[in-house]
């Protein structure tokens, strides 16, 4: 491509030019949307709820559970520090109107989104995992294939795999749920209107726990989430879930 | 060692928080985020039936000890003497906008039929404990004394000061009259030790446990919290921000 060339003789060694890059459309516009209104409120609900966290850094388990009970997780002072926190300094009541605030935005997100893709079945077409994926075989393979970092390209690579699929099915269906369910269940108003939010987690201390709980397993998402972008590529991977358009990477010859 | 990466990652989490805690200066922002209070409560209240109870739990579910929190002992003179006394002259007064205001001995406040509960106090720092609480129910007290129609909402005077102001509270007209709201005398079926309130404490069983109002001694009827203290309702909410609908 360096060589100037004359323009009209024709060539007999050139190489024939590369392909131009396939663009195929990714994501489309509600799943955009959800996602980077999501990584801002997540975002919010961890640090917001670490500074809660902070207020009482013990966990129970059962209907109570205070200083002189026995808890199963349990910090001394203010275990996280303040770049982890919202606001940075200590102050519950301003971290529960940020928590309390941005929970309506999370719900009101996810109450969107699911209806969104389920009209627009997202949902059975993308997301939920087929029969022949779910079997062992398949999902060690899918293992395999990650940990030696040889992604899907092509066509594969516009669909999402099966540890993919698991693993948003898992936020979206059960840790999401989970994290609004057990919120409520510490709420002393919501246990009088619904009480089996009490029986369906074994009292209000261990909603708690569970709330804790589930807010890790989303930040190890995240985490993974991230390293994943980094190593599939980052820019093309953030790029497509900006404009949806994902540029496809070519298939791998000879393998 | 901190890697490329992880420099500007952390770079860029200074800068978010810097700007939250910029957001969290902004008068409108807060605003913002204080409207959130009222979807809440219109939301909470909105699926509650209105006879809905806090869960009344069993002898052997309650704590073992009941931690106290706040004030564990009120440091006014005026208190030691009550407290020397045996609070034998103690008096719970009733007034605002009701037809009939009234000062009631503690001795004929427990003298009264009364309700026993056990609930669950739930601390907005996030512990719970379990206890049996016995009172009068609120509905009561605000009926003998003859509520204003005019009256919107109830306030707790209380004997104990944080630093030289008075601790208060308040609950709107659905709370007060909720029939597990009692003015409680005892609990774990003793007198209130001085810890948990005595003689007197609220317990309003719907909402976190700052709006549970100890060494209650009067009882004010309000159209408006606007002109009570510091215009929030309770000492919290007008001190530190803390929301005045304390349901979650």
């Amino acid at each position: 491509m360096d060589e100037p060339v004359a323009v009209d003789e024709p060539i007999e060694d050139e190489p024939p030019p590369r392909p131009a890059p396939r663009i195929a459309y990714r994501h489309r516009l509600p799943t955009r949307l959800w996602h980077w209104l999501n990584a801002l409120t997540v975002f919010v609900m961890l640090m917001s709820g670490l500074m809660i966290f902070n207020a009482h850094p013990h966990l129970y388990w059962g209907q109570f559970g205070a200083n002189y009970d026995h808890s199963w997780l349990s910090f001394r002072g203010r275990p996280f520090p303040g770049w982890a926190t919202i606001p940075s300094t200590y102050n519950l009541a301003a971290a529960r109107r940020w928590h309390l605030a941005f929970a309506w935005i999370l719900v009101i997100g996810l109450a969107a989104f699911l209806l969104t893709s389920l009209i627009n079945r997202h949902v059975q077409r993308d997301l939920a995992p087929r029969p022949d994926e779910v079997k062992p075989g398949h999902i060690w393979h899918d293992i395999q294939e990650h940990a030696r970092l040889r992604f899907p390209t092509g066509d594969a690579a516009l669909r999402y795999n099966i540890l993919q699929k698991l693993s948003y099915v898992g936020v979206i269906f059960v840790l999401l749920p989970l994290m609004l369910l057990t919120g409520l269940a510490m709420s002393p108003a919501m246990d009088a209107a619904w009480p089996w939010l009490l029986d369906v987690f074994g009292g209000r201390q261990s909603a708690r726990s569970i709330h804790f709980i589930c807010a890790s397993a989303i930040l190890a998402f995240i985490l993974v989430h991230l390293l994943m972008v980094l190593l599939a590529g980052p820019i093309n991977e953030i790029a497509s879930m900006i404009t949806g358009r994902f540029r496809v990477p070519p298939e791998r010859n000879g393998e | 060692m901190i890697s490329r990466r992880g420099f500007v990652a952390a770079g860029a989490s200074g800068l978010m928080l810097g700007g939250c805690d910029r957001l969290n200066h902004s008068a409108e922002f807060r605003g913002a985020l204080r409207s959130a209070e009222k979807l809440t409560m219109g939301a909470q209240r909105l699926v509650s039936p209105r006879d809905a109870l806090a869960r009344e739990y069993g002898e052997a579910d309650m704590s073992p000890f009941f931690r106290s929190n706040g004030t564990s002992m009120p440091s006014t003179g005026d208190y030691a003497r009550h407290l020397r006394e045996g609070f034998a002259n103690w008096r719970l007064v009733v007034d605002g906008l009701v037809a009939r205001p009234l000062s009631i001995p503690l001795k004929t406040l427990r003298s009264i039929p009364h309700r026993v509960q056990i609930t669950r106090h739930d601390c907005v720092e996030g512990w719970s404990a379990i206890g049996k609480w016995h009172g009068l129910q609120l509905s009561r007290i605000l009926s003998a004394a003859g509520l204003s129609t005019r009256a919107k909402y109830i306030v707790f005077h209380c004997a104990d000061r944080f630093g030289d102001k008075p601790y208060y509270e308040s609950v709107d007209l659905i709370d007060a009259f909720h029939p597990q709201t009692i003015i409680a005398w005892g609990m774990n079926g003793h007198l209130l030790p001085v810890a948990n309130g005595a003689p007197l404490r609220l317990r309003v069983e719907l909402q976190l446990g700052y709006k549970h109002a100890k060494y209650v001694e009067r009882i004010e009827a309000v159209d408006s919290l606007d002109h009570v203290f510091g215009g929030k309702g309770g000492y919290w909410e007008d001190n530190v921000d803390y929301e005045w609908y304390a349901g979650i």
